[in-house]
């Protein structure tokens, strides 16, 4: 009796597991073919690529891609470029949205916070080609701000600019982000548990100390996550944002050339894959290397924050 | 109590009022624009109420409407069969990973997000898409790549980890077989979260030029970003060819300025007109947990 209802339970957590790896099967075979296939592909950043040897006949380098993208004169500026904007995106998007998002639960008017976050989510409704069509309807040759500085007499062409241009960058990103993010951290404190607000108010808790103290220590894990997760990406760059925005503009390059459009353009004009691919290769590496070092301070400081 | 109260709420909403008017005012400049005469353009420069209402920059995009109206086609086509079937991928592998009692939960988490921090990168992804799978210039390659997102399933997964197991375990008790669970009890629960997601992906879809710009050569394949952005170019290299020219030639004014504005607008318009449907779901449906649930 005891046997056979064992053998019945484990026959039906058997059929139960089977089921449940049905139900994720083609999202698994997906993530293999797009994903991880490609990873197999890493092999070509240490290749010489023959077009007419074909990917797994042309000549191994050793390092020889990484080396000629590291001697290039470019290369350091691409970097600088990609890391300091990085870096101001992530510190500056993550606290405006997690200020933000503790303002918008203070708004006490429901409809208005409904409002609030229907009109902040409007920029992340538009493609970076439509932003970058903004972006030119205001400050393009005719656009409203450079005919409003006209008007008071001063003549400025965004486009051959270069000192503008980090700002206007930054400005354009945070605008983007900011209420996707904000309302991701909003959801996040909409998960609080009512009880501890009501605790802390009987007891004669103020506003800034709720925040201080409920708010901000509950958030923190998913502050965490989507920190982690940025800083992954902190050698990649938004790829539309970059390329769309300053337009194809030559003068522009030195601030807003990143790795992502340096080695879209380089493959475009020199075909070169080996290096495009040692390149990907090396952003990629880094990108884990940093979350796993982030994730190691994290878990030195709190335990329960990691990522993994 | 209450006038404790008024000086932060005014400031509040002050503040949320300003980014407001941000994140609204260069839609209206792109709309305006596309109703300002050319003229009126190239002698004022833009301006944010039009000095007269001219709708020639519509009458010129929508004279010839075949490649626009194509463009429209496909990326309607993309979107739609994008996220219906993304929808399904995706919380097809959510649900399982939110099952505590599903013995390859953790192995298929780490399998997922494994995958946002470390990628094979632009070559060998685009060397697998056109030279092995063959799908360059086909309308699958709009599709495929992006069905079953990591990010997407993160939500969808914390979303589906709220539903109470004990409501899982009466299913199973019941006989309900996995599938029937699936069907008809978690994906009416999940509700919210499959809203959010919906919208996320058909955004994805409906907003995304990059596959296009790698894979499509091919004018009737040309989706609708895609097509504005050979715009902005085309319209670039007009502009600075006309500086050559004779001044003569200058008479002979193209609503181009206005036209590209109108077209960003009917390429911007469809998902700001989609957006109230899903409005209900949308905060309650955002849940980021953890990535080792």
């Amino acid at each position: 009796m005891n046997n056979r209802q064992k053998g019945l339970f484990s026959y039906q957590s058997y059929k139960k597991n089977v089921q449940l790896g049905i139900l994720a099967f083609p999202a698994v075979v997906l993530i293999f073919i797009f994903s991880y296939v490609p990873m197999a592909g890493i092999f070509i950043a240490f290749k010489d690529i023959n077009y007419e040897k074909g990917l797994f006949h042309s000549p191994w380098v050793g390092f020889d891609n990484f080396k000629f993208f590291f001697s290039s004169s470019d290369v350091w500026l691409v970097m600088r470029n990609t890391l300091s904007y990085n870096i101001v995106f992530i510190a500056v998007g993550t606290l405006l949205s997690i200020l933000f998002a503790v303002l918008l639960n203070e708004v006490l008017s429901r409809r208005l916070v409904k409002g609030y976050q229907t009109i902040f989510f409007f920029p992340y409704f538009f493609s970076w080609i439509i932003v970058a069509y903004m972006t030119y309807s205001f400050i393009g040759p005719y656009g409203v701000v450079t005919s409003f500085l006209e008007r008071v007499g001063i003549r400025f062409d965004f486009y051959t600019e270069t000192w503008i241009w980090p700002i206007l960058l930054t400005l354009i990103s945070i605008w983007k982000g900011l209420g996707y993010m904000s309302i991701i951290f909003y959801a996040g404190i909409m998960g609080i548990s009512q009880e501890y607000f009501e605790a802390a108010s009987i007891d004669g808790a103020t506003k800034f100390q709720m925040i201080r103290k409920i708010t901000i220590p509950l958030l923190m894990p998913l502050i965490t996550i989507m920190t982690l997760l940025s800083i992954g990406k902190i050698f990649y760059s938004d790829f539309g944002l970059f390329f769309f925005i300053p337009r194809e503009i030559g003068q522009l390059f030195p601030v807003t050339q990143v790795i992502d459009t340096y080695v879209y353009r380089m493959l475009k004009v020199s075909g070169d894959l080996g290096m495009s691919s040692a390149v990907g290769l090396f952003q990629s590496t880094m990108g884990f290397l940093v979350v796993l070092f982030s994730n190691y301070v994290v878990k030195k400081v709190d335990e329960d924050n990691k990522l993994f | 109590m209450l006038s404790k109260k008024i000086g932060p709420q005014l400031f509040i909403n002050l503040l949320f009022i300003l980014f407001s008017i941000a994140c609204i005012f260069p839609l209206i400049a792109v709309i305006s624009v596309s109703f300002s005469s050319e003229e009126d353009i190239l002698k004022y420069g833009y301006s944010l109420i039009p000095k007269s209402f001219d709708l020639s920059a519509y009458a010129y995009v929508l004279y010839k409407p075949l490649q626009i109206v194509n463009a429209f086609k496909v990326s309607i086509l993309v979107s739609v069969i994008g996220t219906v079937v993304s929808l399904l991928v995706i919380a097809g592998i959510a649900y399982p990973m939110s099952r505590e009692d599903f013995k390859l939960k953790n192995k298929l988490s780490f399998y997922v997000f494994f995958t946002m921090l470390f990628n094979g990168g632009l070559v060998p992804t685009y060397m697998l898409i056109s030279n092995y799978l063959h799908l360059k210039n086909t309308i699958w390659v709009l599709i495929l790549p992006y069905l079953a997102f990591p990010w997407f399933i993160l939500i969808l997964r914390s979303f589906m980890q709220k539903i109470p197991h004990s409501i899982i375990e009466s299913c199973m008790i019941d006989g309900a077989s996995e599938f029937r669970i699936f069907f008809r009890i978690i994906l009416p629960l999940a509700k919210p979260g499959l809203a959010t997601v919906a919208l996320f992906i058909l955004l994805q879809y409906w907003n995304d030029w990059w596959l296009s710009m790698l894979y499509i050569e091919k004018e009737s394949l040309v989706p609708l970003q895609f097509m504005l952005y050979r715009m902005m170019n085309n319209i670039t290299y007009l502009t600075n060819a006309s500086n050559m020219m004779p001044p003569g030639m200058k008479d002979l004014v193209l609503p181009s300025e206005s036209a590209r504005m109108a077209m960003a607008i009917l390429a911007a318009g469809p998902m700001l007109a989609v957006f109230p449907f899903f409005q209900k779901y949308f905060v309650r449906g955002l849940t980021v947990g953890a990535v080792k649930g």
